[in-house]
């Protein structure tokens, strides 16, 4: 159910996301999506990969602060109202949401959101109370193959 | 009319200038006398120094010259810390009437002490220091040190007061209502740090005050070093006239060197306040004219007498004779330290400081540096802190809330504003020695 989740500490200054994204590049790590949540000093770059393992280790010998947190695949109806319903599947279940953003991929009808939860179990059985569908991550990458 | 008398060329005639202008003989007399009977104080009543001459198998009797003050011991603020809060007192509470107290690195401040006649002394040197750059009955005198535990404040407003002045209590801060009250009062007199006067400078230029349509022709500037050019910003940018004023709490506030009008060294007011340099890394006493550590002794004081105190200015003496007639040995203005503390805003910092309240937040010290500036004169103190895996959080809440935490902290132990900027590992610079804690770039 869970997802695995990169997420990388970032100075404010030129040519620091440019970097990240590279040393991913080099070695050949594929990023399916991500976030840039930042401030006027320092960013957090959010990263979805299949190959997360090996992204930590990337960026822990290149220098960089990362650390992993479990995430959660949202799945969304693609039409108006859509995303209210998931919404109102949280509020029921009184879920705290720390940050949340899209997962792209093209398929028609259904997309994705990815959710930062502050506790994750809690809101897997809150969702699922309210017919929310949560993609697995096999199905998830196996999707954003396609 | 006295003011007449007074506002003479170099407060020749004020009369609590006249041990200023003592012939050295004399002077060196009183000094071995109050030497003497200091030695004797602090060997009856201070057990520290006690302890410290036994050692040695010293007794104040031994001292019969000025020169065997060099078989004392040296005082360092170590001393003061480690007897916190009235371990090197030699006079009993009754007799005390003031406290004072400054920061001390572990947090506890280092605390002071005055009787009666310690404040008459103290008050006698600013005086003499304020006679010296003529200031006089008459003059009304903006206050702008802190009042409280420190001594600037309430040093320069005893001083001010005794000399006749009409004395403004302002304190610091709230710099529109300085500015108001500085013209509506007709303030002729200054006192406060030179890079608060400065930042009041350019506020003012905001206000559309001009400083040189009012009657200020005197500025009292010290707690922290200066350079030549903040002199002549000043000088260019008001009618004030900038001396200045040297001192420290330990032993006895400001007061202890002043300025005359040569603006030539800072004299000692060396009858009360025995000078020495010396070699900071044997101790050795060095000769005038050569740089090394000043070194005072308390000649006069009773609550607590502080013999050798090692100030950690480095500085040097000269006894070569003054245009002002003054016979006072004078020292050069204090541009470096021997240690790592720095001066911003008039508070001196130590980096260890700053290390305790990073570690009381971590629970381990992250690798840090301190970039000191000056934004529109007034320093800024912005505390580089590199972010570990242990500290990250993937929230940018959980970020800004430990930049919050680790500014809170600092601004707690040192009394002072701060920015905390949180930087990526390697960030700072590791060296193989001692680690650069601190970078200075304001332009002093």
């Amino acid at each position: 159910m869970k997802l695995n989740q990169i997420s990388v500490f970032l100075e404010n200054k030129p040519g620091q996301l440019k970097l990240a994204c590279q040393r991913l590049a080099e070695a050949n790590i594929n990023i399916l999506t991500l976030s840039l949540a930042d401030t006027k000093q320092f960013g957090i770059l959010h990263i979805i990969t299949p190959e997360w393992e090996r992204a930590q280790v990337v960026f822990k010998q290149s220098g960089f602060i990362a650390s992993v947190n479990e995430v959660l695949a949202v799945e969304v109806a693609d039409r108006p109202g859509g995303l209210v319903e998931i919404l109102e599947a949280i509020e029921k279940a009184g879920l705290n949401v720390e940050y949340m953003y899209a997962f792209t991929f093209g398929n028609k009808g259904k997309a994705a959101l990815i959710f930062r939860f502050d506790n994750p179990d809690a809101a897997i059985n809150g969702l699922k109370a309210s017919g929310i569908n949560i993609i697995d991550k096999v199905e998830l990458f196996a999707r954003a193959e396609k | 009319m006295q003011a007449e008398l007074w506002n003479d060329e170099f407060g020749k005639f004020h009369p609590a200038s006249a041990p200023d202008y003592l012939p050295v003989e004399q002077l060196q007399q009183v000094q071995l006398q109050r030497l003497k009977s200091v030695v004797n104080r602090a060997y009856e009543k201070v057990a520290l120094f006690r302890q410290r001459l036994d050692e040695r198998n010293l007794k104040p009797v031994d001292i019969q010259s000025l020169e065997d003050i060099r078989r004392l011991p040296f005082t360092v603020k170590n001393d003061l810390r480690d007897t916190y809060p009235f371990g090197l007192f030699a006079s009993p509470m009754q007799e005390i009437v003031r406290l004072h107290a400054s920061s001390g690195t572990t947090g506890k401040p280092i605390v002071v002490a005055y009787t009666r006649e310690d404040l008459d002394v103290w008050t006698g040197v600013m005086v003499r220091a304020f006679a010296a750059c003529g200031m006089h009955q008459g003059d009304i005198v903006q206050n702008s040190y802190g009042y409280g535990l420190f001594t600037g404040g309430l040093g320069a407003h005893y001083g001010a007061e005794a000399i006749g002045a009409t004395v403004i209590p302002i304190s610091g801060g709230n710099t529109d209502r300085q500015i108001m009250l500085m013209k509506d009062f007709g303030a002729t007199v200054i006192c406060c740090t030179p890079s608060y006067f400065i930042h009041l400078i350019e506020r003012a230029g905001e206000l559309g005050v001009n400083l040189k349509e009012l009657p200020l022709r005197i500025g009292i500037f010290g707690a922290e070093p200066w350079s030549e050019s903040m002199r002549q910003y000043i000088r260019d940018n008001s009618n004030i006239e900038p001396y200045d004023i040297y001192g420290l709490s330990e032993i006895t506030g400001p007061g202890v060197a002043m300025e005359c009008r040569c603006h030539n060294g800072l004299h000692i007011f060396e009858d009360h306040f025995y000078p020495e340099i010396i070699d900071p890394a044997t101790g050795d006493v060095l000769p005038d004219d050569t740089e090394g550590e000043l070194v005072l002794t308390t000649l006069s004081k009773k609550a607590m007498p502080i013999i050798r105190y090692r100030t950690r200015d480095l500085t040097t003496i000269t006894r070569q004779p003054c245009a002002c007639g003054r016979t006072l040995c004078r020292f050069l203005r204090v541009g470096r330290r021997s240690d790592d503390m720095f001066i911003i805003r008039g508070i001196n910092v130590f980096p260890a400081q700053v290390e305790t309240a990073l570690l009381q937040v971590e629970g381990t010290l992250p690798h840090y540096q301190i970039i000191l500036t000056r934004e529109k004169g007034l320093d800024q103190m912005e505390v580089q802190v590199e972010v570990t895996p242990e500290v990250f959080s993937d929230t940018v809440g959980g970020l800004e809330n430990l930049q919050q935490k680790l500014e809170t902290a600092v601004e707690q132990t040192l009394s002072i504003r701060v920015n905390v900027r949180l930087v990526e590992p390697h960030t700072i610079q590791r060296s193989e020695g001692k680690a650069k804690r601190v970078i200075d770039q304001r332009k002093l």
